[in-house]
């Protein structure tokens, strides 16, 4: 297991309970391995409607489901389950992982994307943040991290109560880390999330903007807050 | 007979043949209609003539007596070619006329004959007794009966003389016809024979064949050079996907034998944990470029696809273009660079914002990556402008630049200059963005910005976009 999962698996309060629709059984039985040793229970069915059958009948707090599967399709298995007011959260898993593609998948009710071949930390991080939807945070007025704090309503940041003046998209960009505080955000999450991009810009942009906004809220002050994860990406913590 | 099925299996042919048998059921309704219409009318001629002639007799008859109306018959039917005249008493024994008998029954009724009927001649010198003629009968008060009639053989042998000249007529074109559709259905055959064996040639493998062109211009010279200009294309495209398969091959070859290599040297001297992990990073990260190789492969050739896979939707450039400049701004200040945006306030396109802004976030990065150093400070300038019907996004750089001979080159799948091999990169960030450029019908335009390169996207405007022409 790599560090990445470990260090999502202890950042983990709780353990979910997952459901991975996939017939691809080598693939299948690795994601049931790395999700049980991230502290979660998984569940694998191989084709779409046993999946629908397990998803309806049973809790789950995520769905993993593969677009193409025998008997019914991915979309198809997510379109049926919210017809039948399943609002579990879907992460879609494809091996077409073109924009349009993602588009299709989104719009059918799945709540995440991700292409294949995806690095398991990838994974891991996106199901993290997809489980703890339900408790939203969305509509909290402020975060908190240790001694960090950001005012959603007027954009004030403050560390230890000292402001810290920060560029709009510096503050999108910690209002997410923070928002998924304990949690861990890839490199690829946060492009998406809070610059809306789903391409691949090649060399590492995000770390730059990361190392910008990490020296201006770690600077002055003794203990880091903004931790990155090797192989995996950042995590919001504070230290205990 | 095979020759023939296949000349009747062609279109040309199969058409001259339904031609022709429209025309000869046309012949054939003319020569009946011509020759009954002429019968009618001299019919008609000599029906007129008997009835003024019989009633001159009448006159006769009436000035000098049945002896009178005799003598003149009897002088009238000496002259040469005279008409028909027979004039028998009650009993039907003939009195006068030259007539030497007649077919049974022409006299029973008064009045002109229904139908011809024939007779035989006094003093008949041509070998053929009996003729065809028409009357007209007269009953005389004293049960005497005067025929005067004509005779029919010049309007049979006049009809008999436009039927053959009509049917003479009918078989020349025929044969004429048939000879014509022999030679156009042949020389038409062979070509397409030639076209035939051609394409057949074409087919088992051998691209470089073309079909054959005589030069006349005809619609067979129009149909080959299209198709050669299709083959053309075609041959062009194979050689394009040649190229690459040999690119993928060579460009995923290399990072596999890498790869492989690194697994193998772990495997013979076994590393300790620290070195392993190493190891497995790095051959981590060899996996992550490969499949952003791909990624970027099957982007390209989704793009090429075409705009139907595309999702386009009207959106506002300058933003976006922002978005990109602020991603990258960082970056180009820790690569000792100055990112500079030039735009109007705002300028509405019809396009697709991810591949857009993916283009742009290319070419900033390639700017980025080839034309900073550490000692001066360089210069990139994104740059937005709109014109006549098109608009255009670039961004150039005061860089080392690209030769001119090398810039077509650079647009080529994996293609890199070699300066600029050891830098990591597939070779396909610029055909992506070529890509993009043409899905939205627009071209990838590089130039010299003397020095360093302008690459530019230009793309014509879309009528779809009401709010362009507002905008600054």
């Amino acid at each position: 297991m790599t560090e990445a999962a470990t260090e999502a698996a202890t950042t983990s309060t709780e353990s979910m309970r997952i459901l991975i629709i996939e017939d691809d059984r080598e693939a299948a039985s690795y994601l049931v391995k790395a999700l049980k040793e991230a502290g979660h229970v998984a569940d694998h069915t191989a084709d779409g409607e046993a999946g629908l059958h397990a998803a309806e009948t049973r809790d789950y707090d995520v769905l993993i489901v593969d677009r193409m599967l025998p008997k019914l399709d991915g979309l198809s298995v997510i379109a049926q389950l919210r017809g039948a007011g399943k609002l579990t959260p879907v992460l879609i898993l494809s091996a077409l992982g073109q924009v349009d593609d993602r588009v299709k998948g989104l719009r059918a009710g799945g709540d995440d994307y991700l292409s294949k071949p995806f690095a398991i930390s990838e994974l891991l991080a996106r199901i993290e943040v997809l489980g703890r939807r339900r408790g939203s945070k969305d509509v909290e007025t402020s975060y908190r991290v240790g001694d960090l704090e950001l005012d959603r309503l007027s954009h004030e940041v403050r560390r230890a109560g000292k402001p810290v003046v920060l560029q709009p998209r510096e503050y999108r960009l910690l209002e997410y880390l923070m928002k998924h505080a304990n949690q861990v955000v890839t490199r690829t999450m946060l492009l998406e999330n809070v610059w809306d991009y789903h391409f691949d810009p090649q060399t590492n942009v995000i770390d730059v903007h990361i190392s910008r906004l990490r020296s201006k809220i770690e600077r002055d002050f003794a203990t880091p807050i903004l931790h990155t994860v090797r192989g995996a990406g950042y995590i919001m913590r504070a230290e205990d | 007979m095979e020759r023939f099925r296949s000349l009747m299996r062609m279109t040309a042919v199969r058409l001259s043949a339904v031609y022709f048998l429209l025309f000869a059921v046309c012949a054939v309704v003319l020569v009946v209609y011509v020759t009954a219409t002429a019968s009618t009318i001299v019919e008609d001629q000599s029906r007129a003539a008997i009835s003024e002639e019989l009633a001159d007799l009448a006159g006769v008859y009436q000035q000098s007596g049945i002896v009178g109306l005799v003598r003149m018959i009897d002088r009238r039917a000496r002259q040469p070619g005279a008409s028909l005249y027979l004039v028998t008493d009650a009993s039907g024994r003939i009195i006068a006329g030259n007539v030497e008998s007649l077919q049974a029954g022409v006299l029973d009724d008064a009045g002109p004959t229904p139908d011809a009927f024939s007779y035989e001649r006094y003093s008949d010198e041509q070998g053929q007794r009996y003729h065809l003629a028409i009357a007209e009968v007269v009953s005389l008060p004293n049960g005497m009966r005067v025929l005067v009639g004509r005779d029919q053989s010049e309007q049979v042998r006049f009809r008999g003389v436009v039927q053959s000249a009509l049917i003479l007529a009918l078989a020349l074109m025929g044969v004429a016809a048939l000879i014509a559709w022999f030679f156009v259905g042949r020389s038409a055959l062979k070509r397409l024979d030639g076209v035939t064996g051609a394409s057949a040639r074409i087919l088992s493998g051998d691209l470089s064949e073309r079909l054959p062109v005589t030069g006349a211009g005809d619609e067979f010279d129009r149909l080959s050079d299209n198709l050669n200009t299709l083959l053309a294309r075609i041959s062009l495209l194979q050689e394009g996907l040649q190229q690459v398969s040999d690119n993928i091959a060579h460009d995923l070859r290399t990072p596999l034998t890498r790869l492989r290599t690194r697994a193998e040297g772990a495997l013979s001297a076994p590393p300790n944990a620290g070195e392993a992990r190493e190891v497995m990073e790095q051959m981590i990260a060899e996996c992550d470029q490969m499949i952003r190789t791909f990624d970027a492969l099957l982007m390209i050739s989704r793009v090429e696809a075409g705009s139907d896979q595309v999702l386009k939707s009207e959106i506002e450039l300058a933003a976006i273009a922002a978005d990109v400049v602020d991603l990258y701004e960082p970056l180009a200040e820790d690569a000792n660079a100055e990112l500079v945006l030039e735009a109007p306030a705002s300028l509405h396109v019809y396009a697709s914002r991810e591949l857009i802004a993916q283009a742009l976030s290319n070419l900033v990065d390639n700017a980025l990556k080839y034309a900073t150093n550490t000692e001066q400070k360089t210069r990139i300038v994104v740059r937005l402008s709109k014109s006549e019907g098109i608009w255009s996004l670039g961004v150039s750089d005061d860089g080392p630049g690209i030769p001119a001979e090398k810039r077509d080159r650079v647009l080529e799948r994996f293609y890199r200059l070699d300066q600029s091999r050891s830098m990591p990169g597939s070779g396909l960030g610029l055909s992506l963005v070529q890509a993009i450029a043409r899905v939205h019908g627009g071209k990838l335009v590089l130039e010299d910005a003397g020095p360093g390169l302008a690459v530019r996207l230009e793309v014509p405007r879309d009528e779809r976009v009401t709010g362009e022409r507002g905008d600054g």
